[in-house]
């Protein structure tokens, strides 16, 4: 039915993008678990009062029972491979010179945990269940940031 | 209740507790870039405005001259029937003038936006554009416009293939 | 049709910046709704969000990001957005999860964060206009309220001077509002000499940008009545979408939304809204727009709206209240928290709740309203005890 309306019409497009950038505040629990990373290189965590549940990275209320978590803890970044994957290409598609591996890191006594990278080691050598740590940057590099953490590597 | 509650929750920062660092925070641009499809009808009518002319559609169920020109009459919700060609008069429905770019940073000339009723449509059909040599204190609702067109040879096929509309009085 | 009751409500503080994410500013508005209302998460059956663009708080799949802190950790949750109209929306939206008889308690959570996005909030917008008709011309969001007040001031005959004491009179409201950002005792020549941004536009004709969340509790009748002292019911819904070609239709009266009141005037039996509504709500991102919303709810005869506000009939201690809250032009503007703010304020003004901010002569039926997507949305609840 339309189709044949379309024999005079170019294919034209237009281009454009959406002129927005955007800087995220880390939000309350958010904020203290940086500043826990940034000025101890320790990760903060906070337990709900009513299913004892442990947050890890630190959150302002817990998600199961409503309830404003208390009892912030700091526990030293040292964790175990939950599950990994080993990234071969960029965003685009492009090959990465050297394959990247990214992990989810859990922690013991806690709920949650972090995604990062891998790094120290090659991919043959990862396993589920591996220990590792962080490998921080110096305290005067650390700007506040999940990357104030290079990355975890095997523990020694 | 609610005049016993003394503390109501939310922390206001200031723009200082960003650009200061007192607050942390993470900054990120999108890399998001679109090639939006023109799509039938106005592909056609980007065809039309490059020869500089405007064109709209009908529909004979409900009897109206469709501008911006679509493939179906979203009234009546069947297609649209032919192509028909509409004057570049038009008369203003209502404009503004307007002194902000979109992120409101002041402009040096003011531009005068309006809604314009093409001359050949049905009543009411109108498309947005922009009004030019005009003072912005002597438009006015239902002053008579003419399409101001760009050069032949510079036209693309853009609806600023019309530079803008110009006050215009009936022969 | 079976009865649905808001039994809870809160919100945030709005404000320019806030330094809670988003998720968070949702949890204690929704926290203080549930304690309002007596319950826990467990009582909650489902979950309703709304909050409007993705692009606004610069996270895709705001819905799911917002889940956890909306309460919908491992429950039914539905994400609706309609723009501007969204916050009035999201409590319809509860009202059939709750009418259909399938649910009895939903929470209901609005969000919006708007500081995150740079250099302007009006960026994530600029995608509203046709990309190949009309985003070629450089357009900028302001013109569409610019021209359709323009239209309206023009078929009407009325001035900005009029227009200005909405404004005056919102700001002046939101004095009362402990969650206000932008309260203030201003006059109109104040509004006046603002800074002119696109005519007939001022800066202090429009409401800012902001960040807040609000929540509301809604609960099927027998729920309500074994829990709530004093429910305050959905009497009337309605909502109603015009074309987005909108350059075709006439701006100067919402025509849309006067189809969305007579929905809900049918639902809640209401014949003649003037004498039976008590305190109104609309949507006032500017300050033309509660002019042109009272027109379109049928609240008065069209062009007359300004005359009502002047004679001083929209004030608190008028005979038609017309946003006691203050409105978005005083609370502020966190686009979707900012809706559902008025269906607070009308939860705690019928139930006299609502301290120095107390509309007199106990109302007992209000309306709420809200506006959005291409200026093509009406939304609108009742409620009344
Ligand atoms: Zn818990
Ligand atoms: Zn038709």
């Amino acid at each position: 039915m339309l189709s044949k309306l379309t024999t005079s019409a170019q294919t034209r497009q237009w281009p454009g993008h959406i002129p927005v950038e955007y800087v995220y505040t880390a939000g309350i629990a958010g904020e203290a678990f940086l500043r826990a990373l940034k000025d101890r290189g320790m990760l903060l965590t906070s337990q709900c009062p009513q299913c004892q549940t442990v947050y890890l990275p630190a959150r302002l209320y817990c998600e199961q029972c409503f309830e404003e978590t208390k009892q912030y803890e700091e526990i030293a970044p040292k964790g175990w491979v939950h599950t990994y994957t080993v990234a071969h290409v960029d965003i685009d598609g492009e090959a990465l010179a050297v394959p990247q591996i990214y992990a989810f890191i859990r922690f013991g006594g806690t709920n949650g945990g972090l995604i990062h990278r891998l790094g120290q080691t090659q991919p043959h050598q990862v396993s589920i269940g591996m220990e590792v740590e962080a490998l921080l940057l110096p305290g005067k590099e650390r700007t506040g940031s999940i990357n104030d953490i290079t990355c975890f590597q095997p523990t020694k | 209740m609610t005049v016993n509650i003394k503390q109501w929750p939310g922390t206001a920062l200031a723009t200082r507790d960003l650009e200061q660092g007192h607050v942390l925070t993470v900054k990120y641009k999108p890399r998001a870039e679109y090639a939006w499809d023109a799509g039938v009808a106005i592909a056609r009518y980007l065809e039309e405005l490059k020869a500089g002319r405007l064109i709209a559609r009908s529909c004979k169920q409900c009897d109206r001259i469709l501008i911006p020109p679509r493939m179906f009459c979203e009234e009546c919700f069947r297609p649209t029937d032919s192509w028909v060609y509409v004057e570049d008069t038009g008369t203003v429905n209502t404009f503004s003038i307007c002194h902000v770019r979109w992120d409101v940073v002041r402009l040096d000339q003011p531009q005068l936006p309006a809604v314009i009723h093409v001359d050949g449509a049905s009543p009411g059909m109108g498309i947005l554009h922009l009004l030019g040599e005009v003072a912005p204190e002597e438009v006015y609702i239902g002053m008579k416009v003419k399409a101001v067109w760009e050069e032949a040879s510079r036209r693309q096929g853009s609806i600023t293939d019309i530079r803008h509309w110009k006050p215009w009085k009936e022969e | 049709m079976a009865k649905v009751a808001v039994v809870g409500a809160g919100m945030t503080r709005f404000v320019r910046r806030a330094q809670e994410t988003g998720r968070e500013l949702s949890w204690q508005a929704a926290k203080m709704a549930l304690d309002a209302a007596g319950l826990r998460l467990k009582d909650v059956d489902a979950v309703v969000i709304g909050s409007a663009p993705d692009a606004f708080d610069g996270v895709h799949m705001k819905g799911e990001y917002l889940a956890d802190g909306s309460g919908g950790w491992c429950k039914p949750t539905l994400r609706c957005y309609v723009g501007g109209g969204t916050g009035v929306f999201a409590p319809i939206q509860a009202w059939y999860h709750i009418a259909s008889g399938r649910f009895d308690t939903v929470l209901v959570v609005c969000e919006e964060k708007m500081s995150s996005c740079h250099p302007h909030p009006q960026g994530a917008f600029l995608t509203i206009f046709d990309h190949t008709t009309e985003r070629a011309l450089g357009p900028n969001l302001l013109w569409i309220f610019a021209l359709e007040m323009n239209r309206y001031m023009t078929v009407h005959g009325i001035t900005k001077r009029e227009i200005a004491e909405v404004a005056v009179k919102n700001k002046r409201n939101a004095l009362d509002h402990p969650c206000a950002q932008l309260g203030a005792n201003l006059t109109v020549d104040d509004v006046l000499a603002s800074e002119e941004l696109a005519w007939p536009v001022n800066r202090l004709d429009v409401s800012p940008a902001s960040d807040g969340a609000a929540a509301v509790v809604m609960c099927s009748e027998h729920v309500a009545k074994r829990t709530s002292p004093q429910p305050v019911w959905l009497e009337g819904v309605g909502w109603h979408l015009d074309t987005a070609y909108w350059t075709n239709r006439d701006l100067y009266y919402p025509q849309y939304l006067e189809y969305a009141a007579r929905m809900a005037y049918d639902m809640a039996g209401i014949k003649e809204p003037r004498k039976e509504i008590h305190i109104v709500e609309p949507y006032d991102p500017f300050d033309y727009k509660e002019l042109h919303h009272l027109e379109g709810l049928l609240l008065c005869k069209r062009g007359e709206a300004a005359r009502l506000t002047v004679d001083g009939v929209t004030q608190r201690d008028g005979d038609l209240p017309v946003c006691p809250s203050g409105g978005l032009l005083g609370v502020g503007n966190p686009i979707a928290a900012a809706g559902l703010m008025k269906v607070c304020e009308l939860f705690w003004q019928l139930r006299g709740e609502a301290g120095k901010r107390q509309v007199p002569g106990m109302p007992r039926r209000g309306l709420a309203q809200a506006w959005g997507d291409l200026m093509q949305v009406g939304t609108v609840v009742i409620m009344g005890i």
